[in-house]
């Protein structure tokens, strides 16, 4: 059914329809209207699940945790602060192997204290063990979490799911959704979570348990693994969704016009609308110019961008995000893949653009087309910044 | 008393590294003859998540599970509610466990969640008084005037300057059904607590004092004799309280002074060196006797 949905509602819509058990959170702006949709529908009876209000970030992730040993499917939902305060746990979920789902409202970091979008949150936790997944619209966000649990849930991943959707553009905007009219095929897609170890009285485990230096880095290198492999079950999950449901978003990447294109735009979540507009304009006025979608940072798709990018002359990154002391990070991970793969005949400029939620217009992303032909390894430069406050 | 078969032996199994003489490892043994296998358990990190899991060797014949420091009481939450979801809580038990520094200082936000959403879980505190698994650093629960790595003895200091927090009080603030403090030298006490906590729903704190052999410097032949000590001086009151108000104390048959506690450990050495330190002294028999009457101990 198509309905005007509100970002965060059509998020909460997609968690209903996964059916998640155990449901915990701590509120944070712009997070805070998918928890509040959520235990609403708990409140009407509509999801049958135990939600956890609880004193912090911490113990939300913590939780799930515990209730996701228990071996039943849970959800958190944060942003920013909340999910710094939460990293020490989101590593812990990642090394104990628990599918927990959640939802990151992408937001500035502080300071200064700011409540408005980018990515330098989700960039602070990328090498914690969990898959982080990039929604560009509200329809690819509600469906991407009925895919996270069945991506998490796969007893070949095992491990934490955070899909990144940004903060207000997405989570406080409404836009035209299709949800899924009811719940048994959603149940044929997604089937009920069954864990091989769980905290059970009849057959007792030890979870957490001291890990020594003959152990340890086993430990780290199965679920090192278990991310590699997770490359393959999210382009499976888009690749079955798209046969029940008949929507489909790319696998691990997507592309936009990139036949023939000499110039590539490469970027993660909403602001591809706004390039892809852009391209179309300049696809008309002649540019061979197209777009690549990263829809899964972590596994970080390297084939795929080395096999999209290695015949093009300018890949320009947009990023919303910067790494004090080096620069950018999408921009220098894709520079990487290239050169791992011996290709050195593509110009890669990567630009840091709309931190603290200023706006990325589509003047801007023509400037950077400009620039990028004249330009050779550009790497995090801040983009429209305004001389009077430097 | 227990009969043998509201004892379920061994679901806390020895092959443990934990120190000869260690007064925790004695109470979860304890306290486990009373919970029963249909148990599941959190540890918050320190010696007792350490010394009793190395994998791939486990002491737990129970379902259990260790996270972080500070959030063994949130991770119980978790595991409460998905209990609650499966219909299965009603039969099990659920216990979340930690040091005193897991519970008093770095994990007091969480298990102050726990306890304002009245989770059905039975929050234990082993209280050595220090951080002793990381050497015996000082925590909110440490003594006043004990010494430890980071409150030392010297020429401007006598120890921990700070008296120890009120922590069954803070679990008593918060209105939870049940809360209690045993002391590894009265199993029987200990035993009876953990079995009345058992049939209350709601959240429940157990306070337990647990000497260390290492961190106190005591022979480890006294680890039972020194608990036993903490009470009868009135340094370590034991009591039960329902909601707010205490509803039993152990009584002191015959108060003994602190000094015959204080003298049978290194950490309390410094006091014994000099006029000022049995100035000490007398400040931390004044303590004793202000326990005695503030609990109704005599």
């Amino acid at each position: 059914m198509k309905q005007v949905l509100e970002g965060s509602m059509a998020i909460a819509d997609g968690v209903r329809m996964a059916e998640p058990h155990v449901i915990s959170a701590y509120p944070i702006t712009p997070q805070t209207h998918i928890v509040e949709h959520l235990s609403q529908m708990v409140a009407d009876g509509d999801l049958k699940a135990e939600f956890i209000m609880v004193e912090s970030e911490h113990s939300a992730a913590s939780v799930v945790l515990g209730a996701s040993a228990c071996g039943v499917r849970t959800y958190t939902a944060t942003a920013a602060q909340g999910l710094l305060y939460m990293e020490e746990v989101i590593y812990n979920i990642a090394g104990m192997r628990l599918p927990v789902v959640m939802t990151l409202a992408n937001r500035a970091i502080s300071a200064p204290i700011n409540i408005w979008n980018d990515m330098q949150d989700a960039m602070a936790i990328r090498d914690t063990g969990a898959i982080m997944l990039v929604a560009e619209n509200n329809q690819e966000a509600y469906d991407m979490h009925i895919q996270a649990f069945k991506i998490a849930e796969n007893r070949d991943v095992m491990l934490p799911v955070i899909v990144n959707v940004d903060g207000f553009v997405l989570t406080h905007t409404f836009e035209v959704v299709e949800t899924i009219d009811g719940i048994d095929k959603v149940r044929e897609y997604l089937p009920p979570i069954n864990m091989e170890y769980k905290l059970d009285v009849e057959n007792p485990y030890s979870f957490g348990t001291l890990g020594e230096p003959s152990v340890y880095m086993e430990s780290r290198y199965n679920m090192y693994n278990a991310m590699k492999y997770s490359a393959k079950t999210i382009t499976d999950a888009a690749n079955e969704f798209n046969d029940m449901f008949g929507r489909f978003y790319g696998g691990l990447t997507d592309t936009y016009k990139m036949d023939d294109a000499q110039t590539v735009i490469v970027a993660m979540g909403s602001v591809l609308g706004t390039i892809k507009d852009v391209v179309d304009e300049l696809r008309e006025s002649g540019k061979k110019i197209g777009v690549l979608k990263v829809r899964s940072f972590r596994p970080f798709p390297e084939e795929e961008i080395v096999d999209a990018l290695k015949n093009v002359k300018n890949v320009i990154v947009i990023e919303k995000a910067i790494c004090p002391g080096k620069g950018g990070i999408l921009s220098v991970e894709i520079r990487d893949s290239l050169f791992k793969h011996k290709i050195n005949t593509v110009n890669v400029n990567g630009y840091t653009i709309g931190l603290g939620g200023r706006d990325i217009t589509p003047k801007n992303i023509k400037d950077l087309v400009e620039r990028a032909e004249k330009e050779e390894n550009v790497d995090g430069e801040f983009i429209g910044l305004s001389q009077q406050y430097l | 008393m227990l009969t043998k078969e509201e004892t379920h032996n061994e679901l806390f199994t020895m092959g443990h590294t934990g120190c000869s003489g260690c007064a925790q490892s004695m109470s979860v043994k304890l306290i486990m003859e009373i919970l029963g296998k249909n148990t599941i358990a959190t540890s918050a990190t320190g010696c007792l998540e350490v010394f009793s899991t190395r994998w791939p060797e486990s002491s737990w014949k129970i379902p259990w599970i260790h996270s972080l420091f500070e959030n063994s009481a949130a991770v119980a939450s978790g595991v409460e509610a998905a209990l609650k979801y499966m219909g299965k809580k009603d039969g099990i038990t659920v216990i979340a466990q930690g040091g005193d520094g897991g519970t008093a200082d770095i994990g007091l936000q969480a298990l102050s969640g726990m306890f304002e959403r009245n989770h059905d879980v039975l929050y234990i505190c082993y209280d050595n008084g220090a951080y002793m698994n990381t050497g015996y650093q000082r925590s909110g629960l440490t003594p006043f005037d004990a010494y430890t790595t980071t409150s030392p003895s010297g020429k401007e200091s006598f120890g921990n300057n700070r008296p120890k927090k009120y922590m069954p009080e803070i679990a008593m603030a918060h209105r939870i059904p049940y809360t209690a403090v045993s002391s590894a030298g009265y199993p029987i006490d200990l035993q009876k607590k953990v079995k009345k906590a058992m049939t209350i729903k709601g959240a429940k704190y157990l306070q337990v004092d647990v000497p260390c052999v290492p961190g106190w410097k005591y022979e480890p032949k006294y680890s039972v004799r020194l608990a036993q000590l903490a009470v009868q001086t009135g340094l370590y009151p034991l009591f039960e309280a329902e909601y707010d108000k205490i509803i039993s104390v152990k009584k002191i048959s015959k108060k003994v002074p602190v000094e015959e506690y204080l003298k049978l450990q290194g950490r309390f050495k410094h006091l014994f060196k000099d006029e000022a330190g049995r100035a000490e002294i007398e400040k931390i028999q004044k303590m004793a006797d202000e326990n005695i009457e503030r609990y109704g101990l005599m």
